[in-house]
C-alpha cells in the first residue's frame, strides 16, 4: 500500500481505524518530497521537523478520542497563504525572508482541523502568471511530463498533489490559477464562491476575483477540505455571512434532471481537437445518466479576458504597493533617500512579470486612462456576469473544458503574454461573476497529457456543483488518481 | 512683510479650507487597535494598519457613525450608498502604498455653516465630508543619517471637511474655523485638540481683482493645526500674492508650507506627476450603505447644536445675543452655565461671572473649562447671596478668589471671615460721621458743587467696613449727613 497515492477520505478512514499512524504517514510525504522536489520544484518551503512534531500532537489527540474532521492529514499551502511563523514569500525576492507574526484564517481553519502543515508551494511570483515559470525559486515542473509547465498560478499545488507530494493542497484562484493547473496536472480544482471562503491572510494580487480553494485527487475530497476552510469571517469584510452546509451530503450520484448548459463560444476556434473530443464524451456520460445538456449563449465572451487583464492590473499593482522595503521583506542595500529606497527595492525584488502587471495596473487608472480602460472594464465585467445569469436563468450548471488546450511545453509562451492569457479564457469568467466552478479530471489527449472538464455553478450553490462533479468522477475511468510517471 | 495691506487695495482674497478631524472612537478606522494620543511608538499597531501582507480591513462603524454627525451638524444631505477609494502614493509613513479615502462618493455632500464677522451672517458652503484613514508619523534623525517611523498613527479615523471657496478674509476664516470646532465638540465627533493634531487644516487660496468673477491661480498651504497659524498665514498668503499680481507676475499654482516661526510660507519640493492619485474602489471594503432606521438613529443621538442652543439661552434665560454667543461657543461652557442657572435666579449674574472673573482666571491659568475648580452649584450660591443683599458685589468677587482656590461653599466662606453686609443703619452712620470728619477738604468741594467727590466719600466708607456697609444705605445716610452739615 502506497500511502501517498490514498485520498484525503481513505487516509482519514485508515487514520481513524488505526491501520497507519500520523507519524508514518508524514513520514512517507516527507520521503516523497524528498525523492521529487529537487525534479518537480513544488515546495519552496518544506516544514520537516514542526510537521513531524505536530504529527505526534495529533495523534495524542486522537488516541484520546478527539475528533478532528483532517485529523492527521498531511496537506500543503501555497506561498501566498500567510503562515503564523513558517516562512511565506509568495515566491518572490521582496519576501524571501518574510516570516509573518499572524496567521491566515484558512491556516488557522486547517490547523484547527487537525490537518499537517507539510511546506509552502511554490507559485507564480505573486499570482502573477499562469505557467508556474515566474518565481524566485525556480519554475515548477508537470509531474506528466518534466518539459512541460504544470500551469499556473498555482502550479506547485496542482504537482504536489498530482505527484504524491501532499495529501491535498490549498491555494487561489484569481482567473483559473487553481483549475488550470489541476486541468493541466490532472488532479481536482474547486474555486468556490467568491466570498466563501475567508482571504484575510491570502497576499493579495487581485482582490475582487481571487478566492481560496482545494487542489485534491477526489471531489469527495474538495468537498472534505471545503467543509473545513469555508465559513463567515468577521475579519473579511466580504466575506459571506451565511452558513454552508456539509457540502459531503451532497455526493449521491443521483443527477437525474440537472440541466447542464454548454456555451457554444467555447467550443468554436481555439480548441485542441482531442479536449473537444473528451469535452463531448463527458457530455454523453451526463446525459447517460439523466441530465439534460442545452446549448448557452455567452456573446460577451470575448471581453471576459480584458476586463479582468485590465481590473486585475489595477487591483494588483495597488495591493503591491505595499511592499516597499521599509517594515518587512526585501530591501535594497544602497540608497540616498527614501525614494531611491523605492525605486531600487522594487527593482531589484520584483521580478518581470509582476513589474509588468504593476506599470499596466498603473497606467489603466492614471488620470487619462481611467474612463477609457478602467471604467469600460469595469462595464465588461457588468455584461459578462449578466450572461451567465441569463444562463443560470435555464440551466444549473455551466459545462465546458478547463482549458482548451493540454500542458504547454516550458517557454514556450514566455514571449506570448496574449497566448498565455487565453489558457484561462474557460475559466476567468467564473472569476469575473464570482460564480463557483470546479476542474475534473477527463482522460487525456493524443500525446497522454490530462485535460480538465469544468462545471461552473450558481453563487454558493457548491452543492449542486460538487454533486454534479462527484458523479461524473464515480462513472468516468478517472476516478481514481492518475498514475504520473513518477 | 511689509507695505502691501491686502484689505486697502482692490485685490480681494477667495478661500476654502480642508479641515482634517480626528474623530474621537477609541479604535482605529480598520482595526481594532486603540487611537489614544502620545503612546509608545508602535505600541498600537497591528499586521492591518501596518500594511502586512494579506490583512484585510474592517471598516469601524461608529467612525462612519461620527462622520454622519459631523454631517448633520453642518445640514448636509447624507449620501445612502458610498464607496470607499484607494488614493495611491509612495511615503514611508503610508504602510500601504495607498490610503482608504474617499474620492468619488463622500458621505455627505452640500452642506454650509453659518459665520458672523462685524455683526454680519454669512453662509459657508461645505461641499462635502468624507472618510479616511490617519497615515503613520515619521520621526528624522537630527543627524540626518536616519528617520523612524510610528505607525501608532496609520489608521485612525478622519474626517476630511471641504468647504466652498466662500470665504474672504482671515477673519472670516477664523470664524469658521471657531464655528466648526464648536460643532465638532458639541456632537462629540472630534475633541478638536489641534496642538495633538486632531484637527488639520489646509487653506487653498487665490486673489482676484475686486468684482472679478474668474479666479486666479491658487496655492494650498499644507498641515496648520493652530488658529493662530491659520490667521497668519491667511494674511500672508494673500498679501503676498496680490503683491506678486501688484508686481506684474503670476502666481504659481503650487503647494506650500508654513513656517510659523519666520512667518511665511513657503513652496513644497514638487514631484513630477506625484499628484495622480489613481483613485478606484477600494476591493477589499464593501459599500456603505446607510438606511432610514441607521440615519434615524444617529439622528436623534445628535445633541442640541449651538445656533439652536443660542437661540434658546435668548428666550429661556434672557441673555443678550452677544452672552448667549460667548457663553454657547463652548458646549463645555454653556452646560457650565445651564447648570449654575438652574439653581439660582439672577441667570445674568451667572453669564457675567462666566464672561467676566472666570474666562478671565481661564485665560491666565492656561485650563479649560472643564478643570474651573469652582463647581456650578457654588457659583449658584454665590451669585443667590450677593442677589439676596447679603453680601455686596465687590464681596462676592472676594469671596470668589477664596472659592477658585479651595472650591469651598460661599455661604461658609462669609460666615467665617465675617462678611455680611452691614445693614445696622446707626453703625454705618457712625463711619459716615468719622469719613466727613477726615476729609473736610472733600466737604468742602462738594459744598461748591463738585458733586462728583461724592463717591470718593463713599469709598472712603466702604473701604472702613471692608466693603459690608450695605452699598443702599450709605447712599441715603451719606446725603442725610451731608445736608446735616450743610446746614448747621
Amino acid at each position: 500500500m502506497e500511502l501517498t497515492r490514498l485520498t484525503v477520505s481513505e487516509t482519514l478512514k485508515k487514520i481513524k481505524g488505526k491501520e497507519i499512524g500520523i507519524a508514518e504517514l508524514v513520514s512517507a510525504y516527507l520521503d516523497q518530497i524528498e525523492n521529487l522536489n529537487k525534479t518537480i520544484g513544488a515546495y519552496i518551503t518544506v516544514c520537516r521537523e514542526d510537521c513531524e512534531k505536530r504529527a505526534e500532537d495529533i495523534q495524542n489527540k486522537l488516541d484520546t478520542g478527539e475528533n478532528l474532521p483532517l485529523a492527521g492529514i498531511p496537506a500543503a499551502l501555497a506561498d501566498n497563504i500567510v503562515t503564523r511563523g513558517v516562512l511565506t514569500t509568495c515566491a518572490s525576492k521582496m519576501l524571501h525572508n518574510f516570516i509573518p507574526p499572524y496567521d491566515s484564517t484558512v491556516s488557522e481553519k486547517l490547523r484547527n482541523s487537525g490537518a499537517v502543515l507539510l511546506g509552502k508551494l511554490n507559485m507564480d511570483e505573486f499570482s502573477a502568471g499562469n505557467s508556474n515559470e515566474n518565481s524566485y525559486y525556480g519554475p515548477v515542473k508537470n509531474p506528466w511530463d518534466f518539459e512541460r509547465v504544470p500551469g499556473g498560478s498555482n502550479g506547485g499545488a496542482a504537482a504536489a498533489v498530482a505527484a504524491n507530494m501532499a495529501c491535498f493542497a490549498v491555494g487561489s484562484d484569481a482567473c483559473g490559477s487553481l483549475r488550470q493547473p489541476a486541468s493541466f496536472c490532472g488532479v481536482v480544482g474547486l474555486k468556490p464562491t467568491y466570498g466563501l471562503v475567508s482571504r484575510y491572510g491570502l497576499i493579495a494580487f487581485a482582490s475582487s476575483f481571487e478566492q481560496i480553494g482545494p487542489i485534491t485527487r477526489s471531489v469527495e475530497d474538495a468537498a472534505v477540505v471545503l467543509n473545513a476552510i469555508a465559513g463567515h469571517d468577521p475579519k473579511d469584510s466580504v466575506s459571506a455571512k451565511s452558513r454552508h452546509p456539509d457540502y459531503t451530503v451532497f455526493l449521491n450520484n443521483d443527477i437525474k434532471g440537472i440541466r447542464m448548459g454548454l456555451p457554444k463560444e467555447y467550443i468554436g476556434t481555439g480548441i485542441q481537437a482531442d479536449v473537444r473530443q473528451r469535452l463531448f464524451e463527458a457530455l454523453k456520460v451526463f446525459e447517460s445518466m439523466g441530465a439534460v445538456v442545452e446549448e448557452v449563449s455567452f456573446p460577451m465572451t470575448e471581453y471576459a479576458v480584458s476586463a479582468y487583464y485590465i481590473l486585475s492590473s489595477v487591483e494588483a499593482a495597488s495591493n503591491l504597493g505595499r511592499y516597499d522595503g521599509i517594515r518587512y521583506g526585501y530591501r535594497a542595500e544602497h540608497y540616498p533617500d527614501a525614494g531611491d529606497l523605492y525605486k531600487k527595492t522594487r527593482s531589484e525584488g520584483f521580478g518581470f512579470g509582476v513589474k509588468r502587471t504593476i506599470m499596466l495596473g498603473t497606467y489603466f487608472t492614471g488620470r487619462d486612462c481611467y474612463d477609457s480602460f478602467y471604467k469600460k472594464a469595469l462595464k465588461a465585467r457588468r455584461l459578462v456576469t449578466e450572461d451567465f445569469e441569463k444562463a443560470f436563468d435555464k440551466v444549473d450548471i455551466i459545462v465546458c473544458p478547463t482549458v482548451p488546450v493540454t500542458a504547454f511545453r516550458a517557454g514556450e509562451k514566455a514571449d506570448d503574454p496574449i497566448g498565455m492569457h487565453m489558457s484561462y479564457v474557460y475559466t476567468v469568467a467564473a472569476n469575473i461573476a464570482g460564480f463557483c466552478a470546479i476542474s475534473v479530471p477527463n482522460g487525456t489527449d493524443s500525446k497522454g497529457l490530462p485535460t480538465g472538464l469544468q462545471l461552473i455553478g450558481k453563487p454558493f450553490d457548491e452543492g449542486t456543483l460538487l454533486k454534479a462533479a462527484h458523479a461524473f468522477e464515480k462513472n468516468t475511468r478517472f476516478d481514481k488518481p492518475f498514475d504520473v510517471i513518477c | 512683510m511689509k507695505g502691501l495691506n491686502i484689505r486697502q487695495t482692490e485685490y480681494e482674497a477667495v478661500i476654502g479650507l480642508e479641515v482634517h478631524a480626528g474623530l474621537a472612537v477609541n479604535t482605529k478606522m480598520y482595526c481594532g487597535c486603540k487611537t489614544e494620543f502620545g503612546a509608545e511608538p508602535n505600541t498600537q499597531c497591528c499586521p492591518v494598519c501596518t500594511g502586512m501582507p494579506g490583512a484585510l480591513p474592517v471598516l469601524n462603524r461608529k467612525a462612519v457613525e461620527y462622520a454622519i454627525k459631523a454631517g448633520l451638524a453642518t445640514n448636509c444631505s447624507i449620501i445612502r450608498y458610498s464607496r470607499q477609494d484607494r488614493k495611491h502614493y509612495f511615503y514611508p509613513d503610508l504602510p500601504k502604498g495607498y490610503q482608504a479615502s474617499q474620492h468619488n462618493l463622500p458621505l455627505c455632500t452640500g452642506g454650509f455653516l453659518e459665520i458672523e464677522v462685524n455683526m454680519s451672517a454669512k453662509k459657508v458652503g461645505i461641499r462635502g465630508i468624507h472618510i479616511e484613514e490617519d497615515a503613520g508619523k515619521l520621526i528624522h534623525d537630527e543627524s540626518g543619517k536616519y528617520s523612524l517611523v510610528d505607525y501608532n498613527r496609520s489608521g485612525v479615523p478622519l474626517i476630511e471637511i471641504v468647504t466652498a471657496p466662500d470665504l474672504g478674509s482671515s477673519e472670516e476664516v477664523r470664524a469658521f474655523i471657531l464655528k466648526l470646532k464648536t460643532i465638532l465638540e458639541y456632537t462629540g465627533v472630534c475633541d478638536c485638540k489641534m496642538q495633538e493634531g486632531s484637527l488639520r487644516v489646509d487653506i487653498n487660496l487665490s486673489v482676484r481683482r475686486r468684482g472679478e468673477s474668474t479666479f486666479g491661480n491658487r496655492t494650498e498651504i499644507k498641515n496648520l493645526n493652530s488658529v493662530r497659524a491659520i490667521v497668519r498665514a491667511v494674511e500672508y498668503e494673500a498679501k503676498r500674492q496680490a503683491e506678486e499680481l501688484e508686481k506684474g507676475r503670476s502666481v504659481r499654482q503650487e503647494t506650500r508650507r508654513w513656517d510659523d516661526a519666520r512667518g511665511v510660507s513657503y513652496p513644497m519640493r514638487e514631484k513630477k506627476g506625484a499628484d495622480d492619485y489613481r483613485f478606484f474602489p477600494d476591493p477589499d471594503l464593501c459599500p456603505i450603505v446607510i438606511d432610514d432606521a441607521w440615519l434615524n438613529e444617529i439622528k436623534s443621538s445628535l445633541p442640541e447644536l449651538p445656533d439652536e442652543k443660542k437661540k434658546r439661552f435668548v428666550l429661556e434665560y434672557k441673555l443678550p445675543a452677544y452672552d448667549a454667543d460667548f457663553i454657547t461657543g463652548s458646549k463645555q461652557l454653556s452646560d457650565y452655565f445651564e447648570e449654575a442657572a438652574k439653581r439660582c435666579r439672577n441667570h445674568r449674574a451667572v453669564c457675567n461671572w462666566l464672561m467676566g472673573d472666570i474666562s478671565k482666571k481661564l485665560n491666565e491659568s492656561n485650563i479649560e473649562v472643564s478643570d474651573i475648580p469652582v463647581s456650578p452649584e457654588n457659583l449658584a450660591k454665590l451669585v443667590e447671596l450677593t442677589d439676596s443683599g447679603i453680601i455686596s458685589w465687590k464681596i462676592a468677587k472676594q469671596v470668589f478668589v477664596v472659592m477658585w482656590d479651595t472650591n469651598r461653599d460661599p455661604a461658609e466662606i462669609i460666615e467665617e471671615k465675617g462678611l455680611r453686609v452691614i445693614n445696622d443703619t446707626e453703625e454705618i452712620r457712625k463711619v459716615i460721621i468719622q469719613v466727613l470728619e477726615e476729609n473736610p477738604k472733600a466737604v468742602e468741594d462738594i459744598r461748591n458743587g463738585k458733586e462728583k467727590t461724592i463717591g470718593f466719600l463713599i469709598g472712603q466708607v466702604m473701604r472702613k467696613t471692608g466693603g459690608k456697609a450695605s452699598p443702599g444705605i450709605v447712599n441715603r445716610l451719606i446725603f442725610e449727613e451731608l445736608e446735616r452739615l450743610f446746614h448747621e
